[in-house]
């Protein structure tokens, strides 16, 4: 998104504003932002991710700048550096290749490193056992009369009763 | 143009009012963000990798029960008011829609949609899974989506951290991966200038909100859509129970808000109301904007009890149909047509005229 006022930078500041009655939003850059007294250290649009970034740019988190930032994802190539930049990682291994820089982003931005909820199950991880076999398409069986999918249902019983 | 009859609902059954608080909250949306293991991320791979992502999820989707009929829409491959179209439907993001900054879509965005639930593929990450349900409905949003959850992890193998949880290309998804999003229209609060104060306050309680159309959209209309801030670090359950226990507040405030506008400016309120409904009665002429803003005015009218006869769901099909790519398809007018609030007007003085009959 562009900047509203200068329509040539990429708009960072996202300020809602309340002007009569009407619940408006002003997309600005940066400088159009400090331009019009927009603080932008004040605003709660700024994200913790955006403050995290900038003081990765200068070094602040005690990371020396240059070689670490450089240092390509072996599975992607994609560095720290290109990483500030888009906001994104490369692929899954970015988040062993710079464990430490990112444990400390998720600390910083979700308060916890720790995920707690559901865990993921992999299948393929072992061969697939008739009894597991069974189970899934009992599993699939009940979702499919519990969704009124009675055609599905016919089908999955069948295959059901060619396994026992 | 694309078929939206594939849909059985058009894709807006999660509009029909029929949810739990629909004279508050339009609807509830949940995603889960998940990648596929050993395969880069979509910021980062080339157009057939995407391709493959594309062929092997829809393989899975087709061996589920929750997504096996499901309508498929390939964004790449629509013209700009389709893809605006899906997009002014709340059924893709839009960055799928190439609506953002860059102004194109990336070879592979497409959508798979079934009933109340739907994938969209090469996104920001490899998959989005979501949830949407007519008003206020956490639960059974979540419900729904950890079902096709499950069923395309069982086919497919998502990447996983055993510290981190899911991994996404943003780490501010990862974890649970979990975004949830309840649409709610505050007008009371907004009027009593109480609304500075309450979006505020979302911020301290790690939530956070955005404007009608998600991410980086405007406030139009007096809607304003809370999500949860951070993914990682409480369960799923934690995190939708955290978020429907602050929106009940926020109904609460608004419930509030309203009484004491009845209480201390009844004239004023009833003026407002009842002007917003003759403008959309009569008025020849309308910008987005205004009719968005006149429909919110309305809707509060209907949920005070002020305007008899008009039904929420009425104002919920308006909200769509009155928008740009809507008008644009059903007149077959280009995007920046300048008759379009001509049309617009057109359009919501035939439907109030069939709710209401010529005199109300």
């Amino acid at each position: 998104m562009l900047c509203e006022q200068c329509h040539e930078r990429e708009a960072v500041v996202h300020l809602t504003q309340i002007v009569n009655e009407q619940v408006t939003t002003v997309h600005l850059c940066e400088r159009c932002a400090a331009e019009k007294g927009v603080e932008g250290g004040a605003l709660p649009a700024k994200t913790p991710l955006g403050d995290f970034l900038a003081a990765l740019g200068k070094g602040q988190m005690g990371l020396p700048v240059g070689g670490v930032e450089q240092t390509p994802c072996p599975t992607c190539g994609a560095t720290l550096q290109d990483f500030r930049q888009s906001g994104r990682l490369g692929c899954a291994d970015c988040y062993r290749t710079f464990e430490p820089q990112m444990r400390d982003l998720l600390r910083r931005v979700h308060g916890s490193t720790h995920h707690v909820g559901e865990r993921y199950a992999r299948r393929g991880s072992e061969p697939v056992s008739m009894d597991h076999l069974q189970d899934e398409l009992r599993d699939q069986l009940r979702l499919a009369v519990e969704t009124e999918n009675f055609e599905l249902a016919a089908e999955l019983r069948d295959r059901l009763r060619s396994t026992e | 143009m694309i078929d939206l009859t594939l849909l059985p609902d058009g894709g807006l059954g999660w509009l029909d009012a029929s949810g739990p608080e629909s004279h508050l909250v339009l609807s509830t949306r949940i995603r889960l963000a998940r990648n596929l293991a050993g395969r880069v991320f979509v910021g980062r791979n080339s157009e057939s990798e995407r391709e493959s992502v594309l062929r092997d999820v829809e393989a899975a989707a087709r061996d589920t029960v929750l997504l096996r009929q499901a309508a498929r829409f390939r964004l790449d491959r629509l013209d700009v008011v389709e893809r605006h179209l899906l997009h002014e439907r709340h059924l893709v993001s839009r960055e799928l829609a190439g609506l953002g900054p860059e102004g194109r879509t990336r070879s592979g965005a497409a959508l798979l949609v079934q009933d109340r639930v739907g994938v969209m593929l090469n996104e920001e990450d490899h998959l989005r899974l979501q949830g949407l349900q007519s008003g206020f409905a956490l639960e059974a949003a979540y419900a729904d989506l950890d079902r096709v959850d499950t069923e395309l992890g069982q086919r497919l193998a998502f990447a996983f951290h055993p510290e981190f949880g899911y991994l996404t290309s943003c780490p501010t998804n990862v974890g649970t991966g979990l975004r949830a999003s309840v649409l709610i229209h505050l007008p009371g609060l907004v009027l009593t200038k109480e609304i500075s104060k309450v979006l505020q306050g979302l911020s301290q309680v790690g939530l956070t909100f955005r404007g009608l159309y998600g991410e980086g959209s405007e406030v139009v209309g007096n809607f304003f859509q809370l999500s949860n801030q951070t993914t990682l670090g409480q369960t799923e359950a934690e995190l939708l129970d955290h978020l429907g226990k602050v929106v009940r507040q926020v109904m609460d405030y608004e419930e509030q808000a309203r009484q004491v506008l009845l209480r201390n400016a009844p004239a004023i309120i009833e003026d407002k109301v009842w002007r917003a409904y003759g403008l959309l009665r009569y008025a020849r002429a309308l910008s987005f904007d205004e009719a968005m803003n006149l429909l919110s005015g309305v809707r509060l009218g209907v949920g005070v009890d002020l305007i008899p006869g008009v039904s929420i769901y009425t104002l919920n099909k308006l909200l769509i149909h009155a928008q740009p790519a809507h008008l644009a398809a059903a007149e077959g007018l280009a995007l920046d047509d300048a008759d379009l609030p001509i049309h617009r007007a057109h359009l919501v003085r035939r439907v109030l005229e069939d709710e209401v009959g010529r005199r109300g």
